[in-house]
């Protein structure tokens, strides 16, 4: 009854060009964004696009789990929810420091997504997106229940991490790249681990989880390692947010957080890594553009949303590809 | 902790599981029969709500108010299901996910554009205002043990109809099997859209009983969907039985873990941690149950489903 | 005395009130080539999904090679070189052939928790995925998308992959199913290729098929072994051919 989504039947050597050629635009276009910026709204426009990029690197987490290895997680938020509490909680005792920050932000999701991951795959489907659901939930539970760390209200961030002790973060175009180039790296690393040993077995399971069983592959222990790289990549998208915004609240662990992941991996195409920062991209400017010409943008958005679903298969990567086809056979 | 405390809250756990059944028995059986996620659910029962109060303002009569939100609700709930449902069934859940939660963003954006932001109240029904004594000294608001008597009335209604109709039949059928039932020469389409227009009343209703009790506001039903979800999935898919066990299992242990769990706390730690322990350990608690069954019952306690 | 490479003891298996395997008690030696028939109905996919582990048996015991599995997951059967083909084609259709094989090499050999380097440009993995699609003639669909390929083709393929698992027992599951009658001779060849590299055993339908591969025969009906022996002892069995056999061997 369900036809599978994205993913194109292209052999991954066929599609290496093409996908090498766009990512370095990406790239290109991104690395440029602060010298365009500065004929105009400068710290608008730096701010922006850093939250873009501090989404493109949750979505690339989810993508790889979601677009890759077909597991639908409802509560991806979470992990980005922890990462950026790993700050917070630092740093009202006083912590700042990148190199203890960090990794305490991706090993604190990598824990969380071990445990949970533990109980959510055993459990398929439908029961898997409501049980991913339900521990975000719980996640923005207990956040908000941290009185200490300012409960509902949230805690604010007064230092930006400092690097090696200093405090170059605090510029904001310095910022700005220290973020790219994250970007970059959890692009680069994913690529890679996708088309690995790991990755095959991993997209395998999405295809036909028994097939992989009964050729001897423990598919549930492949598929926590997948997701517990997703929560951990999750979190380092966390550090990157609660610097940005230089603010933590549970908020960011909420289900509509989830779902807006969810979104940019499907608006840009699932399953091509790429599509997520192309997604995540496209959701924001789209957010930004539509609050800015009504306050009800939101009744434009919601079945914006829909027809989005209805009609642009594979998102807006499908789009472009359906174009280029027609634009070929004329 | 008096004995008087532990009944009123198990009285408010109950108001609370029923509430919970209510909405999730539509839920349940829209899954099962059709397999598709409906997070629009949860908007049908702020609808309900929006709605009781609008009529009751228009016409000042609670019965009224609410057969008119019911029939309204119906009626949009099938335009829904006509426009955007019924071209999502043979999509993956994702998109399926995605759908619904634009048309959740779109009703939450629409309600507060057309009553605004500010949460309205609805009085409660004359006949039915104010409390009667359980016990000496004990005192219960009378509404709310009518929205529990009316839920379990509804459930017995629908064991009655889902267990002992032909109708029935078809809907626990279709639960375990939908391309079987259809392949039997049943209309399936139609089989469905019954079970969902029952459904979407179900969760009106809810939300018109609850509305003198709560606030109406925006995005009331985005905590409740959430929970109803955790109880189908408790439950078990496309089972009403389990739906209605763990709706009341649930709003049980919710509300009697936030009332007692600094009390119960407090028997194993000092006060001072178990005041900043409790209400953290009472927000997971649903979650943990549901993790707990899921572990050793990854389809839930009554799956629908054959295996 | 060496163990047959596998041992059912008395297996059972019911759903709820329903009997599928009714004490089911068989043997197969290595490098034979043992062929489960009987009427639909009769458990035939049920008692293969119980040895490869997919169903677990209400009573009885599962040896292979001497170690009893009965209580051991799918994946760990597999290690143990455990393969099977399924009646209802299950490859991976977005993948490559070559690909679908690669995975079963990839299986037995180094671990698959690496996380960089090509998979799919590993020589070693390629060259024995390809020598398995050779000996299935599937050598020049290598780069086709599985999802592409003919019925008979993918038929093949599931051959190949469990080929290429090196297994000491492969269960199939009617590999015959579906494919017309050239492509039904022309795995009839690769099995008889096949035979005596490891034990088989081998569910059908196709009688012809049945009668030229097999080494012993075990007639199953109503979840029970009915008889059990050589094709021709089988074939000339009085309760057999009035069961099962009758006009078919004609």
């Amino acid at each position: 009854m369900t036809q599978t989504l994205a993913a194109s039947s292209v052999l991954p050597s066929q599609q290496t060009g093409r996908v090498g050629a766009l990512s370095a635009v990406i790239f290109l276009v991104l690395a440029l964004v602060p010298f365009g910026a500065a004929f105009g709204p400068e710290s608008y426009v730096l701010g922006l696009f850093t939250r873009v990029m501090v989404f493109a690197v949750a979505a690339l987490a989810l993508d790889f789990i979601c677009g890759y290895g077909g597991l639908v997680s409802f509560g991806h938020a979470a992990f980005v929810g922890i990462g950026a509490y790993a700050v917070g909680i630092l740093g009202a005792h006083g912590i700042t420091e990148t190199l203890v920050s960090l990794p305490a932000a991706m090993l604190t999701s990598a824990i969380f997504a071990y445990l949970t991951g533990t109980v959510c795959l055993r459990t398929k489907s439908v029961y898997f997106i409501m049980i991913t659901l339900a521990f975000g939930q719980m996640a923005y539970f207990i956040a908000g229940s941290l009185a200490l760390y300012g409960g509902d209200d949230g805690l604010t961030v007064r230092l930006r991490s400092t690097l090696l002790g200093f405090p170059i973060l605090q510029n904001d175009r310095a910022f700005y790249y220290f973020v790219l180039f994250s970007l970059f790296v959890v692009y680069f690393v994913f690529r890679v681990i996708v088309y690995s040993r790991f990755g095959r077995v991993f997209r395998g399971a999405r295809e036909n989880p028994t097939r992989m069983a009964t050729l001897g592959f423990d598919v549930f222990r492949f598929q926590r390692v997948g997701y517990v790289i997703s929560g951990a990549v999750g979190g380092l998208s966390g550090f990157l947010l609660a610097n940005a915004t230089e603010f933590v609240s549970p908020a960011y662990m909420s289900w509509q957080r989830s779902g807006e992941l969810i979104i940019m991996i499907l608006l840009g195409g699932l399953g091509t890594l790429h599509g997520a920062i192309i997604g995540a991209a496209a959701y924001l400017l789209i957010e930004e553009a539509l609050s800015g010409i009504t306050e009800q943008w939101k009744l434009i958005f919601g079945p914006l949303l829909v027809l989005i679903v209805l009609f642009a298969r594979g998102g807006l990567l499908g789009l472009a590809d359906r174009i280029r086809g027609k634009l070929g056979r004329d | 902790m008096s004995t008087g405390l532990v009944v009123v809250q198990i009285l408010n756990g109950l108001q609370f599981g029923v509430l919970l059944f209510l909405i999730a028995a539509g839920l349940t059986l829209v899954f099962g029969v059709m397999d598709f996620i409906n997070l629009a659910h949860g908007v049908q029962y702020m609808l309900g709500a929006y709605l009781a109060v609008a009529f009751y303002t228009l016409t000042g009569n609670f019965l009224i108010a609410l057969v008119l939100a019911l029939a309204v609700a119906l009626v949009f709930g099938l335009l829904l299901e006509f426009l955007v449902f019924r071209h999502l069934y043979d999509r993956d859940h994702l998109e399926q996910v995605i759908a619904t939660f634009g048309i959740i963003i779109f009703l939450n954006q629409a309600v507060k554009t057309i009553w605004g932001a500010a949460p309205l109240t609805l009085p409660i029904p004359e006949f039915f205002s104010g409390s009667i004594a359980l016990m000496p000294g004990l005192l219960y608001p009378v509404w709310r043990l009518v929205i529990i008597a009316s839920g379990l009335a509804i459930g017995l209604l629908l064991y009655i109809l889902v267990g002992h109709t032909r109708v029935g039949m078809l809907v626990r059928a279709g639960a375990t099997n939908a391309r079987m039932v259809s392949a039997l020469g049943v209309d399936i389409h139609r089989l469905f859209m019954i079970v969902f227009g029952f459904g979407t009343m179900l969760a009106a209703f809810a939300g018109a009983m609850i509305a003198p009790i709560l606030s109406v506001e925006p995005g009331m039903g985005d905590t409740v969907l959430i929970l109803a979800f955790v109880v189908i999935v408790i439950g078990g898919i496309g089972s009403m039985r389990g739906a209605f066990l763990a709706a009341l299992l649930i709003g049980l242990v919710d509300t009697l873990g936030r009332s007692f769990a600094i009390d119960i706390l407090r028997l194993v730690m000092p006060p001072s941690p178990a005041r900043t322990v409790g209400p953290a350990i009472a927000s997971m608690l649903i979650y943990v149950l549901m993790a707990l069954v899921l572990y050793f019952r990854p389809a839930g306690l009554f799956p629908a489903r054959g295996r | 005395m060496t163990d047959p490479v596998l041992q059912l003891n008395d297996l059972h298996k019911n759903f709820g009130g329903l009997v599928v395997t009714d004490g089911v008690t068989l043997d197969i030696g290595p490098g034979e080539l043992h062929a489960v028939i009987g009427p639909n109905g009769a458990g035939k996919t049920t008692l293969i999904n119980q040895i490869s582990g997919l169903l677990a048996p209400t009573a009885g015991t599962i040896s292979f090679n001497g170690i009893d599995v009965t209580g051991l997951p799918v994946d760990k059967r597999a290690k143990l070189g455990l393969a099977r083909s399924f009646q209802i084609t299950s490859v991976l259709p977005r993948f490559s052939a070559l690909e679908n094989v690669a995975l079963a090499v990839q299986a037995r050999g180094q671990t698959s928790y690496r996380f960089f380097g090509r998979a799919d440009r590993e020589r070693a993995v390629n060259d024995a995925a390809g020598a398995a699609l050779a000996e299935v003639g599937l050598a020049e669909r290598g780069q086709t998308l599985a999802a592409h390929l003919s019925h008979g083709e993918k038929r093949a393929l599931e051959l190949a992959i469990a080929v290429a698992m090196q297994p000491k027992l492969l269960l199939l599951d009617e590999p015959m199913a579906g494919t017309g009658r050239e492509e039904s001779a022309r795995l009839v060849d690769v099995l008889k290729r096949l035979k005596g590299r490891f034990s088989m055993l081998l569910v059908e339908h196709d009688m012809t098929a049945v009668f030229a591969l097999a080494d012993r025969i075990s007639v199953l009906t109503y979840g029970r072994i009915l008889a059990n022996g050589t094709p021709d002892a089988v074939r000339a069995d009085p309760k057999v051919i009035a069961a099962y056999l009758g006009e078919e061997m004609e």
